[in-house]
């Protein structure tokens, strides 16, 4: 299996670059390419940072194998410039796509751009202009649009900063509960046997957890930060991928095509990675979109009762918290955190939802 | 007659699932090489059972019991799951009943074709991508460039089923199993994937173990023919003697059972009950003696 693996990244590896010459008069697929150079150049370099043995060991083999593994992931990547069409044409015509990630390339762009897009400093006080309401209200300050909180904080300026948390944790831990929890479920559903039912068990007794108090347990045990709020979400959420890949899986195990490929003597893994993950997919997307709506909403709970990263950070939870305090007196400290979380939440679900409808392959005829 | 392709030898097999009711009762049938052998029988009469058991994909219900087939000097039931693998797809290959189900719904035919071509062949990307070109015009696909580049619900069953034939034939194995590959397409599309596994059949030098419960099918492209009935043999023999001269009962009530278009009044009768009431006899007869053999 391995050995067939390698051969057909080497056959990849030997024949992109003469793909790539033919059409090297694309200008996408010029843009793929220098993509691909800059990955193979990153990848010397850490080669390169090794100890000087290990470098001498590494500069033969590895270095080629690198190299090849570096174009086989680049050849789609060609391949996709090469025809962008279809795929990307139909999500391009899926209303909730373009408008859901729409949105969520927006939020993407904001949260990384913050420093240079927020109009203000998130973290500077300003006692005097606390509880400014926003622009168009009566006492309304010029610059600050959204208003300031109760110690004259920028409130556009910390939700724009705010995203950022909530965008790694719905990526990072969303995508971590994914791979985590799929590819044990896509080991449970086409194995079987003990492997199903190990799996299976541990499944339900994980599941038997109260996940609030789990995830609390957890921050308290690691500590608060980041790092533990995306392991609380990991480790709670793995299993909502796992059970429904597994059943997914089983069900397409069942089907003609699966045992054709059997017939034709394909190997498990072959069968598995081939036959069986492209038709998980769609639901696998759609439940990955969902379960970042659910990370955002899972950040804003820890950071809400401050389990989160540190005060000293904004996020839209720990903003939600302070607002909640002062509702009455300024209203707009509460609504404009949670404006936001509630757009990005359903902005996840609905991508969700017009990815897994256009990459369906049967449903999208 | 030289060395026969496949050998199957006193094959017995029990559905556990039923009582350990016995679905294969010691079946034996030889295909030779460059023959197309037809199995024949009603539903459940463990046609489709052979050709599992001879891809090793029998499911888990279905027992063993005794037998073997012999392909190439190995006995597919003995040899491991490592060495039928690679006797899958390459010298064996399967056109599969429902040509609707058989492909992936979410990878490309040209993705489909290449696989075993890839895998089983060790051919690279671009070989296998002309070599299924080859295929799908081999298989009288004219557009094979619009018909690579589809998803398989964008095409016809008829088409579907050449692809199908295309991948079958296509590692050129030594033994085509085709499980009723034409029982899901309509009759005239029928006509011409037949004529099709013929002519492939014929162009390759390929054994076929052609499996269905249509006469008229069996008729048109077997040389040789298996009648099975409850799992046991009932006839075997040319396909010339067995349609025009059956010799034993069961084979006349499945040939009075064919409809014929061309004496419309006729009707369809009914099997006689003596009939079936002495098939049922010879079937116990036969289950008793192999009972005694197996205790004495």
């Amino acid at each position: 299996m391995e050995q067939s693996f390698f051969k057909s990244i080497a056959e990849k590896a030997r024949q992109s670059p003469a793909i790539a010459a033919r059409l090297a008069a694309d200008h996408r697929v010029v843009r793929a390419r220098v993509v691909a150079r800059g990955l193979m150049q990153s990848t010397a370099d850490k080669i390169r940072q090794l100890p000087p043995l290990a470098v001498d060991l590494a500069r033969h083999r590895q270095l080629a194998e690198a190299r090849a593994l570096v174009l086989a992931l680049a050849a789609p990547v060609v391949q996709a410039a090469r025809q962008p069409p279809e795929t990307v044409l139909r999500l391009l015509r899926d209303p909730k796509v373009v408008f859901a990630g729409g949105f969520i390339a927006l939020l993407i762009v904001l949260a990384l751009g913050a420093p240079l897009i927020a109009p203000k400093d998130p973290l500077a006080q300003n006692l005097i202009l606390a509880t400014v309401p926003p622009a168009g209200f009566a006492d309304a300050e010029a610059g600050f649009w959204l208003g300031t909180d109760g110690l004259g904080r920028d409130v556009l300026s910390r939700v724009i900063y705010g995203s950022r948390v909530s965008l790694t944790v719905a990526f990072v831990a969303a995508g971590l509960a994914c791979a985590i929890g799929s590819l044990l479920g896509l080991l449970a559903g086409f194995l079987r046997g003990w492997v199903d039912a190990v799996i299976s068990r541990l499944v339900e007794i994980w599941m038997a957890f109260p996940p609030v108090l789990l995830s609390i347990l957890l921050v308290a045990v690691l500590g608060t930060g980041l790092h533990s709020v995306i392991a609380a979400i990991v480790v709670i959420d793995w299993t909502r991928f796992c059970r429904v890949v597994r059943t997914e899986a089983m069900a397409q195990g069942q089907m003609d095509y699966v045992v054709a490929a059997r017939t034709v003597g394909f190997s498990r893994p072959a069968i598995l990675f081939r036959e069986i993950f492209p038709n998980v997919m769609p639901v696998l997307i759609a439940l990955l979109t969902l379960e970042m709506g659910i990370a955002v909403v899972v950040e804003a709970i820890l950071s809400f009762v401050g389990l989160s990263v540190s005060s000293d950070t904004p996020t839209w939870g720990g903003m939600i918290a302070e607002g909640r305090q002062i509702v009455h007196e300024a209203w707009w400290v509460l609504a404009v955190p949670l404006a936001a979380l509630f757009a990005t939440v359903v902005a996840f679900n609905q991508l969700g939802d017009g990815l897994a409808r256009s990459l369906d392959p049967v449903l999208r005829r | 007659m030289s060395a026969p392709r496949l050998a199957i030898d006193a094959l017995s097999a029990i559905s556990s699932r039923d009582g350990n009711k016995p679905i294969l009762r010691r079946v034996s049938l030889a295909v030779g090489v460059g023959e197309v052998h037809g199995v024949v029988g009603e539903s459940g009469a463990g046609k489709s059972t052979i050709a599992k058991a001879i891809l090793g994909i029998i499911p888990s219900q279905v027992k063993i019991t005794g037998g073997s087939v012999g392909f190439e000097g190995q006995n597919l039931l003995s040899i491991s799951a490592q060495a039928l693998r690679s006797l899958l797809g390459r010298d064996i290959a399967l056109v599969p009943q429902d040509p609707s189900t058989a492909l992936n719904p979410s990878r490309r035919i040209d993705a489909q074709i290449t696989d075993g071509l890839r895998l089983k062949r060790g051919l690279s990307a671009r070989e296998a991508r002309r070599r299924a070109h080859a295929l799908l015009e081999e298989v009288q696909i004219r557009d094979s460039e619009r018909v690579l580049k589809c998803y398989p619900h964008q095409l016809s069953g008829g088409m579907r089923q050449r692809v199908l034939i295309a991948a079958a034939f296509g590692l050129e194995p030594k033994l085509v199993i085709a499980d009723e590959p034409t029982t899901a397409l309509d009759v005239t599309v029928q006509k011409q994937i037949l004529r099709l596994i013929r002519l492939l059949q014929e162009r390759h030098g390929t054994s076929v173990l052609f499996v269905s419960h249509d006469l008229g099918v069996v008729a048109k492209i077997c040389d040789r023919l298996t009648v099975l009935y409850m799992g046991k043999v009932m006839e075997q023999g040319t396909t010339e003697e067995v349609l025009n001269r059956p010799r034993h009962t069961y084979t006349q009530a499945l040939l009075a059972a064919n409809p014929r278009y061309d004496r419309p009044d006729t009707g369809l009768e009914p099997t006689p009950p003596e009939v079936i009431a002495a098939l049922r006899a010879e079937i116990a007869a036969f289950d008793a003696a192999a009972a005694g053999a197996g205790n004495g």
